[in-house]
């Protein structure tokens, strides 16, 4: 059994639940998926809060749960960060770490407990109580607290949800420090894409109590394993096709998009004629330039109508319409400076190019919402 | 002034208390978080007291303890002295017409205390037991001592019950309230109003006590 953390939850009701979730040491992975796909409930199944019907939980070479053992929450070392932090409120901030120490002999746990606060910077605060704390700092107590076992799992459930957006920039940086010096697995549960990509070095994507896709964040951004888990990733740009013909010689394979055909990387599991989703990340549509040619001109050309052309800051967002498809439209965020040199405003005619390597083609999910 | 019934009040209120305090707080436990069935016909059972009229309960209890009844029988068999009338009885009733006073306040105080704060303490490796001396007692004193007062002052004061099933038998059932009634059908104006005043003052020190703690408690 490996030292990491790995949980399979599988029942029917009362929620649904057949995810898997694996991390190992020193690794954090995100949870992500919307509001009530059940994240949380992994988390407590993880820490042993909630017995799930069937499955398995082991973690650091021992078995917490597979039905027949069921480890009870104290027998677990989980460190675990719950969303309102669930300080102890008539305890300081000192006595709140200390109380999750007991397995040190009794004159070790101030000691440790000092220790812990300083690893979180709260050195100074030690005999508040949660009361006189801001946010930031319960959460920073909170994880001392989690940390108090010498946990062999850290469960972060939406730990940053409940702070102000400075504060939240700061409890992640000093997450990410803190990883170096903790080298056991970290399951964040977050709904936040962004803080998902920064922090995880895997994403699991959660919908309705179903893992859907498991991978590197960069992968599982660039590469969706369905259309859904591209829905849930909010990407832009996700389309229908139908499979045209195969090339293998160039390596392509052509597909027909709203009357148009355009050409992917070669991809033999789709057949001719077979319907398939496709997405494509805004950096790989190429707005071609009106004073000099561009890079990849020539694959896949195509002409559109600006839509929306709206200056976000330092970059524009940008829609053009390209064909009269019902969701033919492509988003991409460029430079300022650039749309501004291109003359980019609603109603102008332009071309851009949808390199191949960038399209991503997906077993057909439906139609685009 | 009744000094003897005073001292049985004062016993009988005390021994509620102190019976009722593990009772109560198990009730109030289950009733707080355990997902129960049904949970509005027990809290309803519970909560009866409150708006029954002494009399029906008195009534119920008598005939429940009475030598006719199987438990009024094997207390005879097992002590042989009966139930009903006795200090014993008194006391049995009295647990059961303060069940909603003990088991409220400490209901809402153990409810007050979110599930995650529980999970909390198990995750961070206290057995039950300790996180119920570490972390929910200490939560739901307020509430505890909030409802062994009313316990006491409302045992003190209980009159309906206690001579419709204890009578009024000196140091045996004759609680301070039956004594005010007993002196003012004597005409001992004097008496009654004695203790009278020195109820009037228990109980307004009782009930203030208990909005002094809930004050406390929230600016807390």
């Amino acid at each position: 059994m490996s030292e990491g953390l790995f949980a399979r939850l599988e029942q029917r009701s009362p929620i649904p639940l057949e995810a898997e979730l694996r991390c190992d040491a020193g690794e954090l992975a995100a949870l992500v998926g919307p509001s009530g796909s059940g994240k949380s409930t992994v988390l407590r199944c993880i820490a042993g809060l909630y017995r799930p019907r069937a499955g398995e939980v082991r973690c650091g070479g021992s078995m917490w749960f597979d039905g027949a053992i069921d480890l009870p929450p104290q027998q677990r070392r989980c460190g675990f960060v719950f969303q309102s932090y669930a300080l102890f409120p008539h305890l300081s901030a000192l006595k709140n770490v200390m109380l999750a120490a007991g397995h040190l002999p009794s004159q070790q746990r101030e000691a440790r407990g000092r220790e812990l606060l300083d690893l979180v910077n709260l050195c100074g605060l030690e005999g508040r109580r949660p009361a006189q704390l801001s946010g930031g700092q319960q959460q920073r107590v909170a994880l001392a607290r989690a940390l108090a076992r010498d946990p062999q799992v850290l469960l972060l459930d939406e730990p940053f949800a409940a702070v102000d957006r400075v504060t939240r920039r700061k409890l992640q940086r000093e997450l990410a420090l803190m990883r170096e010096r903790v080298r056991i697995p970290i399951v964040l549960v977050t709904h936040d894409l962004d803080e998902a990509r920064m922090l995880a070095d895997s994403i699991t994507i959660l919908h309705h109590g179903r893992t859907l896709q498991r991978g590197a964040p960069a992968e599982v951004m660039a590469r969706p394993g369905s259309a859904e888990v591209a829905r849930l990733l909010d990407l832009g740009n996700l389309f229908e096709a139908k499979i045209l013909e195969h090339l293998p010689e160039r390596n392509r394979t052509t597909l027909e998009w709203g009357g148009l055909v355009l050409e992917a990387m070669h991809a033999p599991a789709f057949a001719v004629g077979e319907r398939a989703s496709w997405v494509i990340a805004p950096e790989y549509v190429i707005l071609h330039r009106r004073d000099r040619p561009s890079r990849g001109e020539r694959e896949n050309p195509i002409e559109g109508v600006v839509r929306v052309c709206a200056v976000l800051g330092e970059t524009t967002s940008v829609v053009i319409e390209v064909c009269d498809q019902p969701g033919g439209a492509l988003a991409m965020n460029i430079a300022t400076h650039h749309a501004r040199r291109n003359r980019l405003a609603p109603g102008e005619k332009v071309t851009v190019s949808l390199l191949a390597e960038g399209i991503h083609l997906m077993p057909w999910g439906g139609a685009p919402r | 002034m009744d000094w003897t019934a005073l001292r049985l009040s004062l016993e009988l209120s005390g021994l509620t208390a102190l019976l009722l305090l593990p009772l109560g707080m198990l009730i109030a436990r289950e009733l707080a978080w355990r997902p129960l069935r049904g949970r509005a016909w027990f809290e309803a059972l519970v909560a009866l007291p409150l708006v029954l009229p002494p009399t029906v309960l008195g009534y119920y209890l008598l005939s429940a303890f009475g030598g006719a009844s199987w438990l009024g029988h094997a207390y005879q068999l097992l002590f042989d002295r009966p139930l009903a009338f006795s200090f014993q009885g008194l006391l049995l009733a009295s647990i059961l017409f303060n069940l909603p006073f003990a088991v409220q306040p400490m209901q809402r105080a153990f409810e007050s205390i979110p599930r995650e704060v529980r999970e909390a303490a198990w995750v961070s490796g206290l057995s039950h037991w300790r996180a119920f001396w570490r972390i929910e007692l200490p939560l739901a004193w307020p509430g505890i001592v909030s409802s062994m007062v009313l316990t006491v002052a409302h045992t003190v004061g209980e009159f309906g019950v206690v001579l419709m099933m204890g009578g009024n038998i000196p140091g045996e059932t004759r609680t301070i309230s039956i004594a005010i009634y007993d002196r003012v059908q004597a005409f001992d104006e004097h008496a009654a109003a004695t203790m009278s005043a020195l109820l009037l003052v228990f109980s307004l020190v009782a009930i203030a006590v208990v909005y002094v703690i809930s004050d406390r408690n929230k600016r807390a």
